[in-house]
């Protein structure tokens, strides 16, 4: 047995170490940006925090919380989330049902199915994009962020595949049953595909959340920005001048914990939703590359 | 139920189950129905943006619209090669794309291979939990705590300080470190998740392979080369070559969220230009241009790279 000799135990020992080191390394960045929130200002601004807190305090926190534009922010960014993952899961489930039948049961299905592959491979990018966006008045409208990202043509053809691998003796016999093709979806195809929809979902929802760009190129009105656009003009461009504000906020948010503080809240949901997704993705992702 | 009852009124109805079967698979408007959505949602935001991309033959200017707008032909595509800026950044986006190519091959794949030899399930797990983490993590993010993290007075520069005596580094303000900083940030945030489909790979690799090669009396190294290596190779050069079509994608979310005008000069890549150039000076033909060459540029690699993993490992999307 190879794992029985020396040298490969010499082997395992300096892998471990190396797989202990990259892991580590992908979280620290997370944990150091942790320990400057909860740190005294003072000591963040002379740069004393490394991992743990400094004089640990809430302070960055509570004027997060109290900063009326940030919470705005926030809730903009919730009610993009719900809906674009809601129409998105929607719009792809029912064509993606509807893709799922054999050519000969649907005549039309090869055609619809170039009609959504061909955006893949061809897109009008960001300026057509948003001369069509504007031309359709979405302009500043939560509309604006969620529908034209919403066909994500891939994840339709994952839960077409899904659809396609469940056994045709179920939906025979529930049409046998008199049932007709959006009972077959909602009653039969829709309670087994549940942890694909489940996976995609929570692709989605982390999606919605991280979106940014978006929000920059279609909302004007900084009050309508979703909250990765807000951090994005407030932290990373440090542009204050959609914001308008008076000089105590002005201090508020340019400080360094503040701003460490902002930033883990924003990332904060996507750690939530991640330990629900990491036991989903590997099987999803395994399941769709399966062709059959 | 309801549907069925129309279904039979409908259609004539023949003997036994085979006829019954056969009606309800020739109803399709219910099928059609449910495609409805979708296909609105892209003939809106998929199919009209393509229209609009003759903006690039013409000289756009909102207030006449894109059919009042007067044509200029290839102007605009000749203006972007005679441009100086805008040939640097050709050049800065291949120059940061083909290093992300070639060490997002490299680096998940040497990973996949140590995640492999661990054999303890526990252990590897969490390695796994801890290295995809920063793959679903937004830009916007990464960048403000990138921002502060290597900033002159930040925590790496403090550390190079205190352990190497080194003076700070602008890491995001001189051209060539920038240019270092996209590229390793992106190792760092993207090879956890890339090793996905090698371990996938892996997971695939008929054991009696292994038992095969003990038998013979190799050692797990030569067991390395010569079976786990050669099993991933037809996955290696499928990722490979359709890595090609992304040599102009040099990644804007991260570069857009870690740039500042001190670099330009080095690490402005063509997203960032039609951005800053298109939408912010209001350039829309010129941007749209650059926009196209990109896709053109892309879409050509892309074939050229499909047909190569075609006939190098047999690989077929559909």
């Amino acid at each position: 047995m190879y794992y029985k000799s020396t040298s490969y135990r010499l082997f395992t020992g300096l892998n471990y170490f190396i797989l202990l080191v990259a892991s580590v390394l992908c979280v620290l960045p997370i944990v150091h940006i942790l320990a400057v929130s909860f740190s005294a200002s003072a000591a963040a601004n002379a740069h004393l925090v490394g991992l743990w807190p400094v004089d640990f305090n809430m302070e960055s926190y509570t004027k997060t919380m109290n900063n009326p534009n940030f919470g705005r922010a926030f809730l903009v960014a919730i009610e993009r989330t719900l809906l674009g993952t809601f129409i998105t899961m929607a719009v792809i489930t029912l064509a993606g049902y509807a893709l799922s039948k054999e050519n000969a049961a649907f005549k039309s299905r090869n055609a619809y199915a170039w009609y959504f592959v061909f955006t893949m491979l061809f897109t009008g990018g960001v300026i057509p994009s948003y001369i069509v966006v504007r031309n359709l008045h979405l302009m500043d409208t939560l509309w604006a962020l969620v529908l034209p990202g919403a066909v994500q043509v891939f994840n339709m053809i994952l839960l077409m595949n899904f659809f396609k691998a469940t056994p045709k003796e179920l939906e025979e016999a529930a049409f046998m049953d008199g049932a007709g093709h959006f009972t077959i979806l909602f009653r039969v195809y829709l309670p087994l595909a549940m942890p694909a929809i489940a996976t995609l979902s929570l692709f989605s929802i982390v999606g919605n959340w991280n979106a940014w760009f978006d929000g920059l190129l279609y909302i004007n009105d900084y009050r309508n920005y979703p909250l990765a656009t807000f951090l994005q003009t407030i932290i990373v461009q440090q542009d204050f001048s959609k914001l308008n504000p008076d000089v105590n906020e002005l201090k508020n948010i340019s400080q360094r914990t503040v701003k460490a503080a902002q930033i883990f809240i924003g990332i904060l949901p996507v750690l939530l939703v991640y330990p629900l997704l990491q036991g989903y993705f590997v099987k999803g992702i395994v399941l769709g590359a399966v062709k059959e | 139920m309801g549907m069925s009852t129309t279904t039979e009124a409908l259609t004539p109805v023949r003997s036994g189950v085979k006829a019954k079967a056969g009606s309800f698979l020739r109803r399709t408007w219910p099928l059609h129905l449910m495609l409805l959505p979708a296909v609105i949602l892209q003939f809106l935001f998929g199919y009209l943006p393509l229209g609009g991309l003759v903006i690039a033959f013409k000289d756009f200017k909102p207030y006449d619209g894109i059919w009042g707008s007067k044509w200029v032909g290839l102007e605009h595509f000749k203006f972007m090669f005679e441009y100086p800026d805008s040939k640097q950044v050709i050049i800065n986006t291949a120059l940061i794309a083909g290093f992300k190519i070639v060490c997002s091959i490299i680096v998940p794949f040497v990973f996949a291979l140590l995640l492999n030899e661990v054999r303890r399930s526990s252990v590897k797990r969490t390695v796994q939990t801890l290295v995809y983490l920063p793959y679903f993590i937004s830009w916007v993010f990464l960048g403000g705590i990138l921002n502060d993290m290597l900033a002159s007075d930040g925590i790496v520069n403090s550390v190079l300080k205190s352990w190497f005596g080194l003076e700070p580094i602008l890491f995001l303000g001189d051209g060539t470190w920038f240019r270092i900083v996209v590229v390793v940030s992106d190792v760092w945030q993207q090879f956890g998740f890339g090793t996905i489909v090698y371990l996938a790979a892996l997971a695939g690799v008929n054991p009696s392979l292994y038992e095969a090669a003990e038998v013979d009396g190799a050692t797990r190294w030569q067991q390395t080369l010569h079976v786990t290596i050669p099993s991933l190779a037809p996955i290696v050069i499928v990722v490979g070559t359709l890595a090609l079509g992304n040599i102009l994608n040099a990644g804007f979310d991260q570069i857009f969220n870690l740039y500042n005008p001190l670099v330009y000069d080095k690490g402005d890549i063509i997203d960032t230009f039609v951005y800053r150039t298109g939408i912010l000076n209001g350039q829309y033909s010129f941007g749209t241009a650059v926009g196209i060459f990109k896709s053109v540029v892309g879409f050509v690699l892309i074939v050229i790279g499909y047909r190569i993993a075609y006939k190098l490992a047999d690989y077929k999307i559909f």
